[in-house]
């Protein structure tokens, strides 16, 4: 081994190789396909993009990340911007990607602004045009793939619910070139020819933009602004709206959701009728509560409820009154004893019989009158003694003049 | 039949507007009782007709098929639900 010119350090190497590539490849624009992709807590996306002869290791930082429209995923063609680097502490090199768009979006993208611009100013996606969503939905037609991810699920929710409902599947595809002529004819002959069903749910999984493309088209739009028949729209793609969102009567974030919403319908009439029922009763059964508390409260009345007391009520009234009247009676009675009581002792102390009984005796003429003084009477008058038990008849003989 | 159908929908609205104002009538309880008892007839009779209604549709998962201009229906999925 002939001496070198200079002898590099590993660190040196990385160094002067990374600032090479880094000002050989800044801002530069590179297609490929995400694979391995992974994002971590931290919001940094890690992920290779490939072609059919390679590939290269990538990393998107948050804060550039946050700008993302799309999720990428592996599988997913793209167009990145950004700058080619090493990493010196494993010797690998990577890009370090500021922009990533979907291949193919940006005239998509175009398209769909023009698109969404002429039918608005149409007046497709006038919310006044929006109708409500039938109130017995029992007829759903599902315009979709019969293979897909969107019958699946909303089969799933269906089942979970346990809805009695009618489901009609009008197969259709849903990508490719075909897909929007097949979309547009399925709306149109659900509308001709199975007219009863209450509410058309139209849509697919989720895709990148260009799988779900046959819903920004102008003919699949214009199908669901002419259908009679309430339309949700149910693409699965969270994040962006499509065409056909805007025109329908209802967006669903996704087919599930769509389900939700109508058999949510279904389920909430069904408990706003119970319901009903349930109000109904209570305010019956309050009703008669009341009346019964008042028929109640009328029964508890004594007279009611015990009609002897109420007589006997009567009679201990008359008792009373008989005993005061009696009583009031006797009172008079008692006070009438008590004053010819004492009328009578005082007639005893005035009359002259007591005297009498202690041995004076009253003198009378013949004619009764009282001889007091001897004057009073004349020798040979006939008197009466008067004694205290019987009387005598004597003659007077003289008068002595007292 | 389809005709029928689309009249019963229509009804069925007014059939529930005039159960919410039965509700609301039996709810202030002004009326006396024999009209109270009249209102609950009314109202027990349309929810259990409503509820009828509602539920009287079977389970059916079904596919079309057009052949030549001509729709058929034939029942869809692996699994009697």
């Amino acid at each position: 081994m002939e001496t070198p010119e200079k002898i590099y350090t590993v660190t040196e190497l990385n160094n002067q190789a990374k600032i090479m590539l880094e000002s050989e490849f800044k801002g530069i624009v590179l297609d490929g396909e995400i694979s391995n992709f992974k994002k971590y807590s931290s919001g940094h996306c890690y992920f290779s993009l490939k072609d059919s002869g390679g590939q290269i290791s990538g990393v998107m930082y948050r804060f550039k990340a946050v700008y993302l429209k799309f999720i990428p995923k592996d599988g997913i063609k793209v167009r990145v911007k950004g700058t080619v680097t090493l990493y010196p502490v494993r010797g690998s090199y990577q890009i370090i990607v500021d922009e990533m768009h979907e291949k193919g979006v940006g005239e998509l993208q175009k398209k769909f602004e023009e698109l969404k611009k002429k039918l608005e100013s149409e007046g497709l996606f006038d919310k006044s045009r929006k109708r409500p969503l039938p109130s017995m939905p029992q007829k759903i037609g599902v315009i979709t793939s019969p293979t897909g991810a969107a019958v699946r699920d909303i089969l799933t929710v269906l089942k979970r619910r346990f809805s009695n409902v009618h489901v009609l599947l009008y197969p259709v595809r849903v990508q490719g070139a075909e897909a929007p002529g097949e979309i547009t004819a399925a709306i149109e002959d659900m509308n001709r020819h199975f007219p009863d069903i209450d509410v058309l749910i139209v849509g697919r999984g989720g895709g990148s933009l260009e799988d779900l493309w046959a819903f920004n088209e102008e003919i699949v739009a214009r199908a669901i602004f002419a259908s009679k028949i309430p339309v949700i729209s149910a693409v699965g793609h969270e994040i962006d709206w499509m065409i056909s969102d805007f025109t329908a009567d209802v967006r669903a974030a996704t087919p599930s959701v769509a389900a939700e919403i109508v058999l949510g319908r279904k389920e909430e009439l069904i408990k706003s009728v119970d319901n009903a029922v349930v109000r109904m009763k209570n305010s019956l059964n309050k009703k008669c509560a009341v009346m019964g508390d008042r028929l109640n409260a009328a029964l508890r009345r004594p007279y009611l409820r015990e009609p002897e007391l109420f007589m006997s009520g009567f009679e201990q009234g008359f008792d009373i009154a008989f005993e005061s009247l009696v009583a009031v009676k006797n009172r008079m009675f008692d006070s009438y004893t008590e004053r010819s009581r004492t009328l009578y002792e005082r007639l005893n102390i005035l009359s002259p019989i007591n005297t009498l009984e202690r041995g004076y005796a009253i003198a009378q003429k013949a004619d009764g009158t009282v001889i007091k003084r001897a004057r009073d009477a004349a020798a040979g008058d006939k008197i009466n003694v008067r004694l205290f038990r019987g009387s005598i008849g004597a003659e007077v003989r003289e008068t002595v003049d007292g | 039949m389809s005709e029928k159908k689309q009249a019963l929908k229509k009804d069925f609205e007014k059939e529930l507007k005039r159960l919410e104002e039965i509700v609301a009538l039996l709810e202030k309880g002004d009326s006396p009782l024999d009209e109270s008892i009249k209102l609950f007839e009314e109202g027990i009779e349309k929810a259990s007709d409503m509820k009828k209604n509602l539920e009287e549709s079977k389970r059916k998962i079904e596919i079309i098929s057009k052949k030549s201009g001509l729709f058929t229906t034939e029942k869809f999925g692996d699994d009697e639900i």
